[in-house]
């Protein structure tokens, strides 16, 4: 039996029919193709699926589908602007916090909902928020460091951002902009497709 | 707009014209902290893997598995799965009859099991259905009968099957089928010097079973063509052996068969060989005509396992009294599973890998793999060696306790040196233990700390060595072992096709970073190809850590014979000698006159004015004439071997037994890092494995005692714990670089090695704390708990700070 579910993906309202049975993971990415969140062991154990749901990391292969029903669903996807990378994706790419990447996007989800609600985290504090997603890559302490840095990123726009007329704050923009794609050497086209 | 123009577009993240000079002498890309070339979409999540994809009128298929660890199948009866509605094929044993295996001298495991079964998840049945659930409905009305026979569980039971039938049958008669394979090699008198050692170490240990893990679960879709051609998407490290697989056991010929690698999500050689879910994908395909895609779930990845082999390993260890090791002796027993996998090549590796970074004056080992009613065992990280490195460096502890040394100095003491031969006629080149040992020295304050810390912290060092590939493929061929090829289109873009397999470990960037090293290109001109047979050359595969050191090497080749082709016509152009043009950071220019340049976009195409589209392949084949002269000799050899030391730092909780290990250094021998930041990945991703293995890890099965014999104790990510953020200890990853005579500029590898002595730091820094030897893993709680039962745990410690316990040193 089918069911037809209304959601709010990345900002953008969807309406999608599913088994009623499906998880919230199984309709982004069986119903309505959003791929990046993943799935690693569909019990709640690994963390790949974490996505934001009303900006909280929530669990999505244990979610079930109609509990995201009217509620803000944000995934992987709708973190990059379309002109760039999100500080945290930049982040990470130039620590090498993604080695496989099967972790990653739900490694990000929790890390976005860190930095919202605590924009200096201690590494401790950082060890907390991503406890519950599992890396087998990496040993994580690229993940810590480039989430440290993003940190740094985020909080040195910010202040720059309060201290600046709306005209200053342009520049400003472009100006780290600039500085974080020349920090890490150059952007690479992505391989393979 | 005119020409001029476009080229002023051109080559934008070119490196300033005005810069040049500094790019003259010396590597302008390799060595760099650069970005991986599938960062970004790993990132945003558009990468896609194999479950990710989906295609028309796609099938969902399911396993049905065995609920016994050893029966025979007496029949199978499928009609009502065929007649489920949505079902559209179901497949069994007796279609697929054909023998396989990744060793070809030991072809021992079907698709699905044919007439007998031999673990507890052991496919017998496959089904393809328009949905999971009705896959899923339809493999439980399939109906078998079987006839069970008893299970061998335990290694040292299969040894002596008596009257029981045993798991295969025997190679030849009188022969027991329940061992895989039996080395025993010897070099040097071994018995006469223990006998004329001053020391002799006796220890025995226990290396638990562990797994992969990689958090993505293997996947496959299969998809077959109305013209007879077969492809399979799968989440594989080893394409073209599966290509090879697939066409032996479908019957197919190779050429009709394109396997396609995906993003991987994680191997670690947990998807190095083919698994049932490929040829049952094919097959279902093949029956419906439509494509099937079948993912493993969580339970199916630790039963599909092919993961670190439990062994017991017994050493004697002699030395002389400045600490010269004399004599290592050791005997291993490896409980290999239901299948032998990669096994015959780890019972080698059980005791040929172990004599570097050292000198051994004479070296014995007897290893034998026996098979047992568990999912099989097979290549993890550090395939074969990690067990007796373990073993072996907390020999060499209590070696220099006995003896009175640092066990830094008697790791010092033994070191084999640069371009030497091991005991066991290995070839060594490039050597940086030594830098190793004085690295993690330094970093961890050793000489102040060692041996000083309070009661429950201490300190542990430990060496091992690994091999950057295998100086012999899997199937003996004269072919090179890995190739490339290079094309430059006209507007700069450099592909690089290559059938190197991208896990995570940085592969795809590797090429990368060496096409624009070798070509001049900045690195977003460059994109790479991998993995799919239809269009990239023969590559075997990321196994045996061998993709940097052998497709680097062919990368270079290729690259180097376009890059000469340019130097050439520019050359001709200038009326310079070629070795005077400098192709780097987008330009082509003139070494004594920066001045004199162009962008490398015109450079490319005078050069293909001249010489036709440019294109190369480049390859790599090892040295033939480096490994032992006796049987077997050729196993362990490879063109060049990583050198690793760590140094733990533990504490212990004597009342709870509770280890936590606050920080790691781990210094690591890589010949050059082609990019920094991905090889302190690798570096720390190993030594967090080490760690996890050491602390948390246990692939075990229950016995009849407690619950039904063979079945996994705990197929789940919250019960076979791997590390999180919070129990992974700090890591500190110092490059050592040795810079390899054969190497791609100098580069060895990083990705298998530094896993190895993790886990022995780890046990000598719990010594050091405690004063009480954990010779058996993982060191949990409740061991360590036991372990410090025997006698007063803070007598032992005084002991062991006072000059050591001597009740496990045999003096003369």
């Amino acid at each position: 039996m089918h069911a037809i579910v209304e959601l709010t993906v990345n900002g953008d309202r969807k309406t999608v029919a599913v088994p009623a049975h499906f998880t919230l993971l199984e309709a982004l990415r069986y119903g309505l193709g959003l791929t990046g969140s993943k799935q690693g062991c569909d019990k709640g154990d690994c963390g790949a699926c974490t996505v934001l749901v009303d900006d909280v990391p929530v669990l999505s292969c244990i979610t079930p589908v109609w509990e995201a029903e009217d509620r803000e669903v944000r995934t992987v996807e709708g973190l990059a602007a379309p002109s760039g990378l999100h500080p945290l994706q930049d982040a990470f790419d130039r620590y090498g916090a993604a080695q496989c990447g099967f972790c990653t996007p739900g490694i990000l989800m929790s890390a976005v909902a860190l930095l919202e609600t605590n924009a200096a985290p201690t590494r401790d504090d950082i060890k907390e928020a991503l406890s519950g997603n599992l890396c087998r890559c990496t040993g994580y302490t690229k993940i810590f460091d480039a989430i440290e840095d993003a940190a740094r990123v985020t909080s040195e726009e910010r202040r720059a951002a309060v201290q600046a007329t709306s005209e200053e704050r342009r520049a400003a923009q472009a100006m780290s902009d600039e500085g974080r794609a020349t920090s890490g050497g150059p952007a690479v086209q992505e391989a393979g497709t | 707009m005119r020409p001029e123009d476009l080229r002023e577009r051109q080559v934008q993240s070119a490196v300033p014209a005005e810069e040049l000079a500094e790019l003259v002498e010396g590597l302008t890309v390799i060595g760099g902290r650069h970005r991986k070339v599938d960062g970004a979409g790993k990132l945003t999540g558009h990468a896609l893997y194999t479950d990710d994809l989906v295609l028309p009128g796609m099938l969902h298929g399911k396993i049905l598995r065995s609920p016994h660890p050893h029966a025979r199948i007496l029949s199978i009866d499928t009609n009502l799965a065929e007649a489920l509605p949505g079902v559209h094929a179901v497949v069994t044993g007796k279609e697929m009859a054909v023998a396989y295996g990744i060793i070809p001298w030991t072809r021992d495991e079907y698709p699905l099991c044919v007439d007998k079964v031999r673990y507890i998840g052991d496919g017998v049945a496959a089904v393809a259905a328009v949905d999971e659930d009705t896959a899923q409905q339809a493999i439980k009305l399939i109906r078998i009968e079987y006839e069970i026979l008893p299970p061998f569980l335990e290694p040292e039971d299969a040894l002596q099957p008596g009257e029981r039938e045993t798991i295969h049958e025997a190679g030849k008669p009188g022969r027991n089928g329940n061992i895989t394979k039996h080395v025993r090699l010897e070099f040097g008198e071994v018995d006469r010097l223990l006998g004329e050692s001053d020391v002799v170490i006796e220890g025995e240990y226990f290396f638990e079973g562990t797994t992969h893990t990689p958090i993505e679960p293997h996947c496959a879709l299969g998809y077959y063509d109305p013209r007879g051609k077969l492809t399979v998407w799968s989440a594989t490290q080893v394409p073209h052996y599966l290509q090879r697989e697939l066409a032996r056991v479908l019957d197919l010929d190779v050429a009709r068969i394109r396997v396609v690698q995906p993003a991987v999500g994680g191997a670690f050689g947990g998807k190095s060989e083919p698994f049932d879910l490929e040829f049952c994908v094919a097959k279902l395909a093949m029956k419906s005509g439509r494509p099937v895609k079948i993912l493993y779930t969580r339970e199916e990845v630790f039963y599909a396992h092919r993961g670190r082999h439990p062994m017991k390993l017994k050493y004697r260890t002699g030395a002389a009294r400045d600490g010269q090791i004399k004599a290592l002796d050791g005997k291993v027993l490896i409980d290999g599973g239901a299948y032998a996998s990669f096994g015959l090549v780890t019972t080698y590796y059980s005791g040929q890998l172990l004599p570097a970074p050292y000198v051994f004056e004479s070296y014995r080992f007897d290893s034998t793999r026996v098979y047992t009613n568990k999912p099989a065992c097979g290549p993890k990280r550090g395939h074969g060696s990690v067990q007796p490195r373990f073993a072996f460096e907390v020999q060499l502890d209590k070696l220099a306790e006995a003896l009175r040394l640092d066990p830094m100095e008697l790791r010092r003491r033994n070191f084999l040196g640069e371009h030497k031969r091991t005991i066991n006629e290995l070839r060594v080149t490039s050597n940086g233990f030594l830098q190793c040992l004085a690295a993690v020295e330094q970093a961890s304050d050793w000489k102040n700390r060692y041996r000083k810390l309070e009661y429950g912290r201490g300190l542990g060092v430990a060496g091992s060595c690994y091999i950057s590939g295998t100086n012999y493929p899997i199937y003996p061929n004269e072919m090179p072992q890995a190739a490339i090829q290079i094309q430059i289109e006209r507007s700069g873009r450099v592909s690089v096709l290559t059938g190197a397999s991208e896990i995570g470990q940085g592969s795809d960037s590797m090429v990368a970073y060496i096409a624009a090293e070798e070509l001049g290109v900045p690195l977003d001109y460059v994109r790479v190809r991998s993995t799919d047979t239809d269009l990239v050359p023969v590559d075997l595969g990321a196994y045996s850590s061998r993709e940097t050191f052998m497709v680097g090497n062919a990368c270079i080749d290729a690259a180097r014979k376009l890059r000469t082709l340019v130097q050439e016509t520019i050359a001709l152009e200038w009326q310079v000698p070629s070795a005077q043009v400098v192709l780097a950071g987008g330009w082509a220019f003139d070494a004594k006159d920066t001045a004199r340049r162009l962008n490398i976009v015109e450079a490319f195409n005078l050069a293909e004015a001249k010489h036709g589209p440019l294109a190369a392949v480049g390859s790599y084949n090892t040295p033939k004439d480096v490994h032992g002269s006796y049987r077997g000799g050729t196993i362990g050899a490879s063109p060049a071997y990583s050198f690793t030391a760590h140094v733990a730092e533990v504490q212990v909780d004597v009342t709870t037994g509770v280890v936590t290990v606050d920080q790691i250094w781990v210094a690591h021998d890589c010949g050059r890092a082609i990019n920094p930041v991905l090889v302190e990945g690798q570096m720390e991703g190993s030594t967090y494995m080490g760690f996890a293995e050491a602390l948390m890890e246990e692939q075990v099965f229950k016995d009849s005692e407690h619950g039904r014999a063979g079945l996994h104790n705990a197929p789940s990510l919250l019960d076979y714990r791997i590390p999180t953020s919070l129990d992974t200890p700090e890591m500190q990853s110092l490059i050592i670089e040795s810079i390899d005579p054969e190497g791609p500029y100098g580069a060895k590898e990083a990705g298998e090695g530094p896993l190895h002595s993790s886990i022995p730091a780890i046990a000598n820094a719990i010594y050091d704390a405690i004063g009480v030897r954990m010779d058996a893993l993982p060191f949990s709680p409740p061991r360590v708990w036991r372990a410090l039962q025997g006698e007063s745990p803070l007598q032992a410690w005084e002991r062991a700070r006072s000059g050591g316990r001597r009740t496990d040193v045999a003096a003369d």
